[in-house]
């Protein structure tokens, strides 16, 4: 994969955001993106297909038959290829993998993969109900208002209940922190801005069950946010054709798609089982284990979905994600840091494009290519992990680059 | 009959107005929130809401349909409780919506004073004239069968005043929301010499359900809000005149006297600020109203007259912006201030350096965003006041004497019985004036 472009994630937090003036529409964000990409892998006429992941358009804003906004972003992609793919805020990840599909097919050598939501055309409240349809429609009438929030306080509420309160509310604390701090080195990020001062004591508000929700608070759960990615995925004929050295790529070198029954509750409500049978799947593909990657960027939709996926890909034992995270581990100076330029908490979760955000993130930190938010990558952990997931650990990608 | 059988039937005379639509819009809702209990399934619950002008009654419709949209919005997850078995509405949309509907759906508008003779309970919240009031409670009374019971919004006339005048025996309670209703938490509760024990005990009830704080104050004209209010009115009248001997013309005088009050008395808004938010004509009808009732105390004031006499007015626009009247306002912020004396507008900024020359250098004030709420207020209030009694400049005096007038307004309106006690005074103006801190303390002393 090359060539990764990120729009500025857009929401409450940005400076230039007003929940009541203008904004741009997806039409800018798909364009600013797709663009952004196209412009680096030599143009449109190099593209054999494209894919776009988006979630909720159809609720947020009124449209659906994405594929064909792919001749709006170029007029070169006219008549070529496109779909659309869906799965919730696993999306991006699905639209990732459709164009690995197809390039390992021999059907495509160069893909354009887009993903984007645009989500402030309505207030939280109603943009619950436009989530909500990644559960299982069935549950949402005696859901809470907040319905996806609502389901990971009660995970939350359980993890509390097995492990503690105090200790896991200061890991989530910690994870908030680091999100928020690695957002501040990344000028797209949806918390750019944030300048307060002590984050942890922020996160450590007692939540307010009758405002919100029982076990987290505004903090701990990702952003409302509008923003598109962009990248390309290629064979290595595709990156001769495009012009672009083998070294500016990162290799996709495993994957795990993997799907949970949507009608059944979670087997564990401390655990993100699903993500940890994609990881896995994903590590064994590479044939390698976990100590070899460098950085990775997990769906950190809740802090204590954080948490959790920092034992899924088996960085903690099951309970121990707060230390571990408390401890710095996961922050970027720490032995293994996550989402590194803020994640969904600190960058934003435009909800379809968030997949393929985390590859562009990994493209940027392997490549050395992340500006103010680079890490250190080391040169015997030359791998980077994605953690895409969509519902409650229901649609899971996983995918490992190399450098 | 119980509190729910009180309203099932009731109106409100003067809805379209400020405070009328403020007080149709909280009963509506709670009357909504009763008639959706489980027990109360196929009982009706109607609210007429009376008003002389069809235009009017169709804007405040338009106002509490935004209302109950916001109302709705917040509890959203209460009202997911309400409706759970309504297995239609799924959606927190669809369940708002139904919401909306539903408290609407509560609601008659209406032109015909008539509807009133089947209600059970009269809110009034007409013009303040005192004649006007008894006359429709007379005939209110005389022709609904069913005793109502009338709760009125007057912030200036004597219960009982009313009570006598419309023989309702007793049958009546003050009941003075603050400006907003839907936002403001306090009311007055007043009780004329009769006031049934049973209408009061009734009217606690609603004011806790409708999540208000309850003052009490004694039947005296002004109550405890406007008996400070006006007099603070009256002083900052006063501290223009003290100004304008110390050479200042009338227009600075006035930003002077409103800047000090607001800043330097750390309150929300400056005096001639709340003037123009109320309503020059407000404020003067409020005086006139009361000055019949206060005893060796002129409550009028000639610069409000002179005011008046030029149309300047103030007040709020529909929307809740503010209109011109002592000052020009541009989106809230004060760019000129009247001249009654040449009958025009004078841009801040042509006097704003000449008035703090002559004011002098003046401690610098915490913001009142800053302090109220704030929990350790004390902690920043009583270091600033130290400094503004030492300091020595102009208008350090006039701040100092103005705190002080407001604290001796105060003492005097629990001295003259209006108020039971020093803490009700403060929790009027602290809650149904936002100030930060209560008139009645020690800061000055």
């Amino acid at each position: 994969m090359v060539a990764g472009y990120n729009t500025i994630s857009m929401g409450s937090g940005r400076k230039e955001f007003h929940p009541k003036k203008d904004r741009p529409g997806l039409e800018d964000y798909i364009k600013e993106a797709g663009q952004g990409t196209l412009k680096m892998i030599g143009g449109a006429q190099n593209v054999d297909e494209c894919v776009i992941g988006n979630f909720m358009a159809s609720r947020f804003n009124r449209q659906a038959n994405l594929a064909a906004f792919f001749p709006f972003i170029d007029e070169g992609l006219r008549y070529k290829p496109a779909i659309r793919v869906e799965g919730a805020c696993g999306t991006g990840g699905l639209a990732l993998m459709s164009g690995i599909k197809s390039i390992l097919a021999e059907t495509a050598e160069v893909v354009l993969a887009v993903g984007f939501e645009v989500q402030n055309t309505v207030k939280a409240i109603y943009c619950a109900d436009f989530l909500a349809p990644a559960g299982w429609a069935a549950m949402r009438k005696d859901g809470h208002a907040y319905f996806f929030p609502g389901q990971f306080s009660e995970r939350a509420g359980a993890y509390f209940e097995k492990f503690g309160r105090e200790m896991t509310r200061k890991g989530f604390a910690r994870w908030y922190r680091n999100a928020i701090e690695n957002a501040r080195l990344c000028p797209t990020a949806q918390e750019y801005h944030n300048t307060t001062k002590d984050l942890e004591a922020a996160a450590m508000v007692e939540p307010n069950a009758k405002a919100f929700l029982e076990n987290l608070t505004a903090l701990d759960c990702s952003k409302v946010s509008d923003g598109a990615s962009a990248i390309a995925i290629m064979s290595e004929e595709g990156l001769k054709r495009c012009g672009i050295p083998v070294s500016d790529a990162i290799e996709v070198v495993g994957f795990g798609q993997v799907e949970e029954d949507i009608t059944k509750p979670p087997p564990d409500k401390t655990a993100l089982t699903t993500m940890k049978q994609a990881v896995s799947n994903a590590l064994d593909f590479a044939g390698i284990t976990i100590d070899k990657v460098a950085t990775a960027e997990i769906h950190d939709c809740f802090t204590v979905a954080g948490i959790m996926a920092v034992e899924a890909l088996g960085l903690a034992e099951h309970g121990k994600g707060p230390e571990y995270v408390i401890a710095g581990n996961t922050a970027r100076d720490g032995k293994f840091p996550i989402n590194t330029t803020g994640g969904l908490i600190g960058w934003g979760h435009p909800t379809g494009g968030t997949g393929v955000h985390m590859a562009v993130t990994l493209w940027e930190q392997l490549k050395g290519r992340a500006g103010a938010a680079q890490v250190n990558i080391p040169d015997d952990r030359p791998y980077g992990l994605m953690a895409n997931m969509g519902g409650d650990d229901k649609t899971l990608v996983s995918i490992v680059f190399k450098k | 009959m119980t509190y729910e059988e009180r309203l099932q039937h009731v109106s409100v005379l003067g809805a379209a107005g400020k405070m009328g639509s403020g007080i149709l819009l909280l009963t509506a809702v709670e009357m909504a929130d009763l008639s959706l209990k489980p027990g109360n399934k196929g009982k009706t619950f109607v609210l007429n809401a009376i008003d002389m002008s069809d235009e009017a009654l169709a804007g405040v419709m338009r106002y509490l349909r935004a209302q109950i949209l916001k109302i709705a919005e917040k509890k959203v997850n209460a009202l997911r409780q309400i409706y759970t078995d309504r297995r239609d509405l799924v959606d927190n949309d669809e369940i708002i919506a139904q919401y909306i509907f539903d408290v609407m759906n509560v609601v008659r508008p209406t032109t015909r004073l008539e509807a009133a003779y089947d209600s059970n309970l009269i809110f009034e919240a007409i013009r303040e004239d005192s004649a006007l009031k008894v006359k429709i409670f007379s005939q209110i009374n005389q022709n609904n069968p069913k005793q109502p019971w009338f709760f009125t919004n007057t912030s200036s006339i004597p219960i009982t005043v009313l009570d006598e005048g419309a023989g309702l025996g007793g049958r009546i309670i003050g009941f003075h929301f603050y400006n907003p209703p839907a936002i403001q938490k306090l009311v007055e509760v007043i009780h004329s010499k009769q006031t049934l024990k049973e209408v009061d005990e009734f009217a606690l009830a609603y004011a806790k359900n409708l999540r208000k704080i309850v003052v009490p104050a004694h039947d005296i004209a002004g109550f405890i809000g406007n008996g400070h209010f006006m007099r603070d009115i009256l002083y900052a009248v006063e501290v223009v005149h003290i100004l304008m001997d110390k050479g200042m013309s009338i227009a600075e005088a006035i930003y002077a006297t409103n800047r000090i009050s607001q800043e330097s008395l750390v309150r929300p808004m400056g005096i001639f600020q709340l003037i123009d938010y109320v309503g020059v004509d407000v404020c003067s009808f409020i005086m006139f109203v009361m000055n019949p009732y206060t005893k060796d105390e002129e409550i009028h004031s000639k610069l409000l007259d002179k005011l008046l006499e030029q149309g300047i007015k103030g007040g709020q626009y529909s929307d809740g912006s503010q209109k011109d009247g002592v000052m020009k306002y541009e989106k809230g912020r004060i760019v000129a201030v009247y001249d009654p004396l040449k009958s025009e507008y004078v841009p801040v900024s042509q006097m704003q350096a000449a008035v703090e020359a002559k004011l002098g250098a003046m401690p610098a004030a915490p913001a009142w965003k800053a302090v109220v709420g704030n929990k350790a207020k004390d902690e920043i209030l009583k270091p600033y006041f130290t400094q503004l009694k030492s300091a020595d400049t102009l208008g350090a005096e006039i701040a100092r004497n103005y705190a002080k007038k407001s604290k001796e307004i105060g003492k005097h309106l629990v001295a003259s019985g209006v108020a039971y006690n020093d803490a009700d005074v403060n929790t009027v103006l602290l809650t149904g004036f936002f100030h930060a801190y209560g008139p009645i303390n020690e800061y000055m002393d």
